[in-house]
């Protein structure tokens, strides 16, 4: 690695230009490269264990997937009738979408509130909002007997009484309203200045849509349940409050989820990250805390009503109760008291862990809801172990589509117009007065 | 379809926003339950005539074409059969209607039940299915079509009877497999099902569901010491098309007797009346934190230069 990285005299290609007085451009396979050759790019890709481990995955998990639409569902799960939502809808759909309404959250924090100084990691935030819905898509194309016929809602026969009707019409319009808000960063990346200043035009009407079809598709997943009322658990379901519950745990579901990736993005991505990202991480980290505290107590307060509106206080004291029990104390008070503390004292280290916490809650509560408290009169379905291996595959090529382009497009650092570039590089060399900025960059990024 | 109105006006106030406050002030109008067409019609099991002989479950397979059983019908070792969770037989892509045995206590001997598809009066699967696959036809019966059917499998979800299945071993046509009263060969007709039919015993009395319903209290007014005063059916979400007579408690012969009287689409109702509320109120409300939030500073279309400006005024 030493031997290329000096021969190498790479910079990170974070302009248009690849020389410092601005006369030689990248091209569109250096921006794919990283601004390295296929070789070297070849060798760092090699070099990362983490790769290997991907690999492994996708040698397991992309033959199943294969026989999934070869053979049909029933190669890969358990055929149920009695459970015809498994582990796919279960955490591809209910627990993807919760952790990724964090496009509108920050969304609404930075351009209706106009809250600014959040701009830092707004990106990233519409990022991991536009890679969850789709993936929850993907997750879903899966699960469905004729994916082919996923449009079929949109164009060829209209259910329109139906909640998952508008859960389809919403998730589909509010990808295209995500891929708008992101596409900003692609533009600037593309230097398509024009594209991006007519998006940027619609910052508003965008961002106010999307908070009116999350809040409408984070609600009609759990009114999806209400359909089922002697099926749900009556702890995990509510006839009045389970939408509103499953949109109000959507909000800090889709705060701690930038917490967690920020975090994972400082420890595993630094050299991608300019200043403004690290400088002003751990302030933000705080400031996305408190809006967590805030939904969580609310969602544990409506959850404490929905119990009390159906007077369901006697099945607390079943085996049932000390579950759900479970869930509430881990996923949501302690979170409560750890963020408390945490922003009180100024730590984010805490707060990251909580974040994290949080995210475990949540992931609990929906699959407690779609899938364990589900036919709690019946019995409890565990799901094949080709389901599991593909929920995993899934999950790891969402994790390296993130990543590409977390590499590439201006999400983590700006993009810089031309007169700042000289400025920067002057700023560059006092940060690193001993050596040439590429050789820190590819150092961090090989840890 | 056609007759249901509350329906309709349901699926208006879901189509958007435009329509909105006209919807709303139709829907109003229109909370009553629908109870039913008036010449549906139904069946009526009672399962103290059943013996178990299966010949619904042969005559079923032979109308539907199914795919001939693993075991034959005449085999009665079935009953001792558990599926997948350990559950009791229940109806799947190869069988619309299986028979099952109970042997509640002081019973003095088994009690045997049919499941099918119970054709309710407002259908959990109809309500839900987002391709509008399903329909309720004016004989009473809940057909679905197979040809939009995207395979999302909410009708399963939402059937309070565990009754849609889905043909699962299919790689490139799985659609939901249920039954359809025979609607195509027979009900359509005026004729009664196949499994009416064939039954030995007289168990089941096919006729107008309203004029079931006399019959099912007549029979239990008969013989008051034979029957649970009882016929289910009747009421259970929103009233089936498919009614139980019962000579043991019907919780004891596998029946959910905590589903209450409302359609299961009363309880999504919440939900979908909030839709058209959200879509009108929140375009103002989010607008006007805006404008109140940012009201003072001027609009930038970049980034760079909010930030900066944020910095000029520390």
């Amino acid at each position: 690695m030493k031997r290329y990285l000096t021969k190498h005299e790479a910079r990170k290609v974070d302009s248009l230009y690849r020389d410092d007085k601005g006369k030689e451009k990248w091209s569109l396979v250096d921006k794919l490269l990283l601004g390295l050759s296929p070789r070297d790019y070849l060798a760092q890709a090699v070099r990362n264990p983490f790769n290997w481990i991907l690999a492994m995955i996708f040698a397991v998990g992309l033959p199943l997937i294969a026989g999934r639409f070869i053979f049909g569902l029933s190669f890969v799960t358990h055929s149920s009738n009695d459970y015809p939502w498994g582990l796919f809808l279960a955490f591809g759909l209910f627990t993807m979408v919760p952790l990724s309404a964090s496009g509108f959250m920050l969304g609404t924090t930075v351009e209706i509130f106009g809250r600014h100084d959040f701009e830092p990691i707004e990106r990233l935030a519409l990022l991991n909002g536009l890679l969850g819905y789709f993936f929850a898509v993907v997750y879903l194309l899966v699960d469905l007997g004729q994916p082919w016929r996923l449009p079929y809602p949109m164009v060829v026969s209209f259910g329109t009484a139906a909640v998952l009707f508008l859960v389809a019409w919403h998730v589909a319009t509010y990808l295209s309203v995500q891929v708008a808000e992101v596409s900003v960063s692609f533009f600037e990346w593309m230097n398509w200045p024009k594209a991006k200043r007519f998006i940027r035009k619609m910052a508003i009407g965008l961002t106010v849509s999307g908070i009116i079809l999350s809040t409408l598709h984070q609600g009609a997943l759990g009114a999806l349940f209400t359909y089922a009322p002697g099926k749900v658990h009556p702890l995990w379901y509510s006839a009045s409050f389970q939408w509103i519950h499953f949109f109000c745990s959507s909000i800090p579901a889709g705060l701690c989820m930038v917490i967690a990736v920020s975090t994972v993005v400082k420890k595993t991505m630094a050299w991608r990250c300019d200043r403004n990202f690290l400088d002003n991480l751990d302030k933000l980290t705080i400031g996305l805390a408190k809006g967590a505290s805030l939904a969580l107590v609310t969602y544990l307060a409506i959850k404490v009503i929905g119990i009390a509106h159906d007077n369901e206080w006697a099945y607390l004291v079943t085996g049932w109760g000390l579950w759900f029990m479970v869930e509430i104390f881990l996923g949501v008070i302690l979170p409560i008291g750890l963020f408390a503390y945490a922003i009180r004292h100024n730590k984010p280290g805490l707060v990251r862990f909580t974040a994290f916490l949080t995210i475990f809650g949540i992931v609990l509560n929906r699959i407690n809801t779609a899938l364990i408290a589900f036919n709690w009169k019946l019995y409890q379905e565990i799901p094949h172990w080709r389901e599991v291996i593909i929920c995993i595959t899934l999950f790891a090529v969402y994790i390296v589509t993130y990543r590409f382009i977390l590499y590439r497009l201006p999400i983590l650092y700006s993009w810089k117009a031309e007169p700042a570039l000289a400025e920067e590089l002057a700023e560059e060399k006092v940060h690193y007065p001993g050596g040439a900025p590429a050789v820190e960059m590819y150092r961090t990024m090989d840890n | 379809m056609k007759g249901i109105s509350r329906r309709r006006f349901l699926a208006a106030s879901l189509a958007g926003g435009a329509a909105t406050t006209l919807t709303l002030s139709k829907k109003a109008f229109a909370t009553g339950t629908f109870e039913g067409y008036p010449e549906g019609m139904g069946v009526l099991v009672d399962l103290t005539r059943c013996v178990g002989c299966r010949s619904c479950e042969a005559a079923c397979n032979k109308e539907q074409n199914l795919p001939a059983p693993a075991v034959p019908f005449d085999d009665k070792s079935v009953f001792d059969q558990t599926g997948h969770g350990g559950q009791k037989r229940r109806p799947d892509e190869n069988a619309y209607t299986v028979v099952n045995r109970y042997e509640p206590k002081g019973a003095g001997g088994p009690v045997y039940r049919k499941v099918q598809c119970n054709h309710c009066n407002e259908p959990a699967c109809l309500t839900s299915c987002f391709v509008s696959a399903y329909s309720k036809t004016k004989e009473g019966a809940v057909v679905y079509n197979s040809k939009v059917c995207v395979g999302c499998r909410n009708c399963m979800i939402a059937c309070p009877f565990q009754v849609p299945g889905y043909s699962y071993s299919s790689a490139f046509d799985p659609v939901i497999k249920k039954c359809i009263f025979c609607y195509d060969t027979r009900l359509k007709n005026g004729k009664p099902p196949a499994c009416v039919e064939s039954c030995p015993q007289g168990v089941m009395t096919f006729g107008h569901r309203k004029e079931l319903i006399k019959i099912g209290h007549e029979r239990i007014k008969a013989r008051p010491d034979r029957y649970i005063d009882h016929v289910y059916g009747e009421t259970e979400v929103g009233g089936t098309g498919w009614m139980y007579l019962s000579s043991v408690p019907f919780d004891q012969v596998g029946f959910d007797t905590t589903m209450g009287k409302e359609p299961i689409i009363s309880n999504v109702k919440d939900f979908l009346g909030t839709v058209p509320m959200v879509l009108a109120i929140w375009p103002a409300l989010f607008t006007g934190f805006h404008l109140l939030a940012t009201g003072k500073k001027e609009h930038h279309d970049e980034d760079q230069s909010h930030a900066a400006e944020e910095e000029a005024e520390k």
